[in-house]
């Protein structure tokens, strides 16, 4: 456990060093800001107290932010050949995966958090319902951690950032939009198995405030699949077999 | 804590890159790793770090096996990879912050550990500012300063010298000599001088087979089993010498050295010793005998002879 939290700490803090945390802060809070208060369907547009529209278009926001994040987490260590002095530390390659895995939820930790501003001002407005609030942010918790699973694998299989984060948003695509898309236009059992595979769709359920523990368990497969492949192809990249 | 590698193999696909390899280092001993380049000695360097898995063998460390419990074995090992990685974006300080507190030393130690080896390696000045704006010198020490910051008792250094100008090259080599004393140090290098300099036992290996195990002088001599001797002979007619030698029973060649008037390069029969033999050759000639220096093959030739062959 203490392993992890100094990786993750090395990590958290090249976010901030490298500029990263800060400029994603700035454009999440930004983008999320405008489309939340400003433009579009926004809250007075709406006229009422709730922060749908901020967790719709966060939902976008960090389906493009996340792999941004985390394209650097173990590519730009097998570039410039840090993986081999960080492996040949008293560390597995768990503590590694999950060192790193944390440091980029953390990231998101603190991003969401300084929403907060946004939930207090609402609430203030007018009769907010606070458990749908904390399902919805709950809901995007879940969600960064899924598509952070996803990036860290893509970026286990590549040394290059660019190909970690576009193979990312690929992958993320499908569950983002491709399998809700695809299982509207279609019947059947197919259809709902990709209803299930939709990332959306569960999301959506939590944004509603509603907890199901069958989203919660989608959510986590996703993220221990992403996991476990970052782990195999780390455990093959320096072979031993 | 002493490393035995085991009949060590690898490859990659079809291509054997370390072959059946076995040696033992022992506590206190300092052995330099020599070969061409792609002989295998990174290979085998990474597998005893456990950054690599091997095919057959294993190595122990103290006993345990690096493919049993790799965790256990990284403690005790301090590692300086060939290109020096580092995270150029922090600061020296901060970085061997990170590396002790990886390695497992004890919180209230930390600082007075970093300031040891910050002046140990000559990095005082330097701390604060980030590993990416030195110089390839300076990199080199922080390198070796994070393999030595939890006072490992097995080190391993691929080239540690590389990119270090004559100063701190010498400054380097007493610093692995004095940690060399109750350390087990395994060091590659292709430069034969430092080798010679700093190790005690010398490995070659070539095309990930160990040609050759012994201290340089031991190595000289198996590859030198004739003895040669530089003569020069005054007062005498150049021809005659040069008959009279080669007609002494030991003797099996006998060569003209150039650039010299009268000396000569006498090798003897395999086993044999003639140095006695051309003294009292000089006496009954009436002969001034004014120079006689055994040969000693330098450890270039050696490692090219080594290596060369096939």
């Amino acid at each position: 456990m203490n392993k992890i939290w100094i990786i993750t700490k090395r990590e958290l803090r090249s976010f901030f060093d490298s500029l990263m945390a800060y400029v994603m802060i700035v454009l999440f809070l930004g983008f999320s800001g405008f489309f939340t208060w400003i433009f579009g369907s926004d809250i007075f547009l709406v006229g009422q107290a709730s922060l749908q529209s901020f967790f719709g278009i966060s939902y976008w926001t960090l389906f493009f932010f996340i792999p941004a994040i985390t394209m650097g987490l173990l590519a730009e260590e097998q570039k410039s050949g840090t993986i081999e002095l960080l492996i040949t530390k008293p560390v597995s390659d768990w503590q590694i995966i999950t060192g790193k895995f944390l440091a980029a939820f953390l990231l998101i930790c603190i991003t969401l958090v300084l929403t907060l501003p946004y939930y207090i001002t609402v609430a203030n407005i007018g009769k907010i319902d606070h458990s749908a609030v904390l399902m919805g942010y709950l809901g995007l918790l879940f969600m960064s951690a899924a598509y952070i699973s996803i990036g860290l694998f893509t970026s286990s299989i590549t040394n290059n950032q660019i190909v970690a984060l576009l193979a990312a948003l690929f992958i993320g695509i499908f569950f983002h939009l491709i399998f809700s898309l695809v299982s509207s236009s279609s019947g059947g059992w197919f259809a709902n198995l990709l209803g299930y595979l939709s990332l959306g769709t569960h999301y959506e359920s939590m944004a509603r405030g509603v907890i199901d523990s069958k989203d919660i368990l989608y959510f986590l497969s996703i993220i221990f699949a992403g996991l476990l492949g970052t782990e195999l192809v780390m455990s093959r990249r320096h072979g031993s077999t | 804590m002493e490393v035995s590698v085991e009949n060590l193999t690898k490859s990659y696909g079809f291509q054997k890159a370390v072959d059946n390899i076995s040696f033992k280092v022992d506590t206190g001993e300092i052995v330099g790793f020599l070969g061409p380049n792609g002989a295998g000695k990174t290979t085998t360097m990474k597998i005893i770090t456990c950054f690599m898995g091997c095919n057959e063998g294993d190595v122990k460390i103290g006993g345990i096996s690096v493919q049993a419990n790799p965790e256990e074995v990284k403690r005790h090992i301090g590692y300086l990879p060939e290109t020096n990685p580092l995270y150029k974006e922090m600061p020296v300080i901060d970085y061997l912050q990170f590396v002790a507190e990886i390695q497992n030393v004890p919180k209230p130690k930390i600082r007075g550990r970093i300031f040891e080896i910050v002046s140990t390696c000559g990095l005082k000045a330097e701390k604060y500012k980030k590993i990416g704006e030195l110089s390839k010198g300076f990199q080199q020490r922080v390198g070796l300063a994070q393999a030595l910051i939890h006072d490992p008792e097995v080190l391993i250094l691929d080239e540690p010298t590389s990119g270090l100008d004559p100063n701190q090259i010498v400054e380097i080599r007493e610093l692995i000599k004095k940690i060399g004393r109750e350390k087990t140090v395994i060091l590659s290098s292709h430069i034969l001088a430092e080798v010679e300099a700093t190790c005690d036992r010398i490995i070659i290996i070539n095309k990930g087979i160990l040609v050759a195990d012994g201290t340089a002088s031991s190595l000289r001599k198996q590859a030198q089993d004739k003895e040669i001797v530089k003569v020069t002979i005054e007062d005498g007619p150049n021809e005659e010498i040069y008959r009279s030698l080669q007609a002494l029973e030991t003797v099996e060649l006998v060569d003209l050295l150039p650039h010299y008037t009268q000396a000569f390069e006498v090798q003897s029969k395999a086993g044999m010793n003639s140095r006695k033999a051309i003294f009292k050759l000089c006496v009954e000639k009436g002969w001034s005998l004014t120079e006689m220096t055994p040969v000693e093959r330098k450890l270039e030739e050696v490692f090219r002879d080594l290596t060369i062959t096939n």
